[in-house]
């Protein structure tokens, strides 16, 4: 589980995150949702530590990240997997040499068994056989599917997934949110997921947060979030003309 | 303070190897073919331009070969060849490093727990530190070559040359080509990572980071090359 306590962030005079409170629970797709600009982004930067000025509390499983010490910073980021929007995979590295990456830094495994624990990735994100292709020869779809194998690699607690659907059509969209979906639940592990796709919304939010304008604006899950009268909420999810006709 | 994150023990050292020997690949064995070219039509040039301003009849024609050595040994491949791997080498480091950094993939190595200015800058600083004294020591002897092919354009001889090249020469003239060199590698491989790993934006911001990398590691290459020359030799 991951606890997030009164968190504030600015950048300059612009105050970006106010007062945020916010529980991932474990084993269940967590969603942070907003406009772009509502501070969703910064909000997941201070969880995975790309940003360490901000005020408030940060809890993994109960423990405060502003507290560790190097030691338990760097062990606790070996438990996170995390799915960035464009992929990030490293270009000059195959997908097999993409996903081995955090095997061969932090384990002793030999290469035999780096290589197995590659297949099964490949194998869970349906792209068997692909060990040897370079990123460049990927599709977007598949560039996010070896970056949710290199993510899953090491077994994370905790899984970090910004705009996964991003750039993705309609139908490659749900079978990565499909993927997020049945890892989380597979592995029973604290999926943390930023985006604004609608689609992915009602596909996989178990647990939703809504940011609007740095605060923490409502929390529920799908049913609530259709039913829902909060007039900033039903304006961000029911934008299109046809989706407040379906709303009404 | 990135070269503080740059300068500590890397996370495993077969990683790191591998990674060494990649940028051996890209900064030294990839410039060969551009330092020898250059050095090679440079030599002649050096040579000719010589000759043609040594046509008293007084003065021996060997000193056509003395120039030519002492011209390429003290300044033509230490720092002309550094101005030319500060272009080629520089901007690519600058480039690749700042592609990882709006492409999110140093962010990505920063939540494993990879040091990532160390995983990324440290092995082109080894690499560059090891690669340019070998580049440079060849660019002299290509540019000699150069040198004595351009020599017989303008009718100096083979023997003239030779002696030429061997007399009164000074060791430790190449000793301070190489300290220079030393310096030149760290500067450009330090400064190109410098500008690649805090790129912030898009592709126009690589390509700013580029630009700036091999501006700055030009200018700095000549301020130290006087500041290195007044030391050493004056």
């Amino acid at each position: 589980m991951i606890e997030i306590k009164n968190i504030d962030k600015s950048f300059g005079d612009n105050k970006v995150l106010k007062n945020v409170n916010m529980t991932f629970k474990k084993g269940q797709t967590n969603l942070i949702i907003g406009e772009s600009g509502s501070g969703k982004t910064t909000l997941i930067k201070i969880l995975i530590g790309l940003y360490k000025n901000y005020s408030g509390k940060v809890l993994f499983d109960g423990s405060n990240v502003s507290e560790m010490n190097k030691k338990e910073l760097k062990k606790l980021r070996q438990d996170i997997g995390m799915l960035f929007q464009g992929g990030a995979l490293y270009d000059y590295m195959s997908v097999e040499e993409n996903i081995m990456f955090p095997l061969s830094l932090f384990t002793e495994k030999s290469e035999r068994e780096m290589i197995e624990r590659v297949n099964f990735c490949l194998e869970r994100v349906n792209l068997k056989g692909k060990n040897n292709l370079m990123p460049s020869e990927l599709s977007g779809g598949m560039k996010k599917r070896v970056a949710i194998a290199r993510a899953i690699v090491m077994q994370p607690k905790y899984l970090f997934c910004d705009e996964p659907n991003s750039g993705l059509d309609p139908k490659t969209a749900i079978l990565i949110d499909d993927l997020i979906m049945e890892i989380t639940k597979e592995y029973n592990i604290t999926t943390i997921v930023n985006t604004h796709d609608m689609n992915s919304v009602m596909q996989i939010g178990d647990n939703i947060s809504f940011i609007h304008k740095g605060e923490m604006w409502w929390k529920g899950n799908k049913e609530e979030l259709i039913i829902s009268n909060n007039e900033e909420l039903t304006n961000f999810v029911f934008a299109s003309k046809l989706f407040k006709r379906l709303k009404k | 303070m990135m070269m503080r994150k740059v300068m500590s023990v890397p996370e495993k050292w077969s990683v790191f190897n591998k990674q060494l020997i990649l940028e051996l690949e890209k900064i030294g064995l990839n410039s060969i073919g551009i330092v020898l070219f250059i050095s090679f039509f440079v030599g002649g040039v050096v040579s000719i331009q010589t000759a043609l301003n040594l046509q008293n009849p007084l003065l021996p024609k060997y000193l056509i070969g003395l120039a030519s050595r002492d011209s390429l040994i003290l300044e033509f491949s230490p720092t002309m060849i550094s101005l030319i791997l500060a272009g080629k080498v520089g901007s690519s480091i600058a480039s690749e490093i700042g592609s990882m950094r709006v492409s999110e993939q140093i962010d990505a190595l920063e939540i494993m727990g990879v040091n990532s200015a160390s995983f990324l800058i440290l092995p082109k600083i080894i690499a560059s530190l090891f690669f340019f004294p070998l580049l440079v020591i060849l660019s002299m002897g290509i540019g000699m070559i150069g040198a004595w092919v351009g020599g017989l354009s303008v009718n100096v001889t083979t023997s003239d040359f030779m002696y030429g090249l061997r007399y009164e020469f000074i060791p430790f003239f190449v000793s301070y080509a190489i300290i220079k060199t030393l310096a030149f590698a760290f500067i450009v491989s330090s400064l190109s990572s410098y500008f690649g790993y805090y790129a912030k934006g898009g592709a126009v911001a690589v390509g700013k980071s580029s630009t700036e990398a091999v501006v700055y590691s030009s200018i700095v290459i000549l301020v130290f090359n006087f500041i290195l020359t007044k030391i050493i030799l004056a």
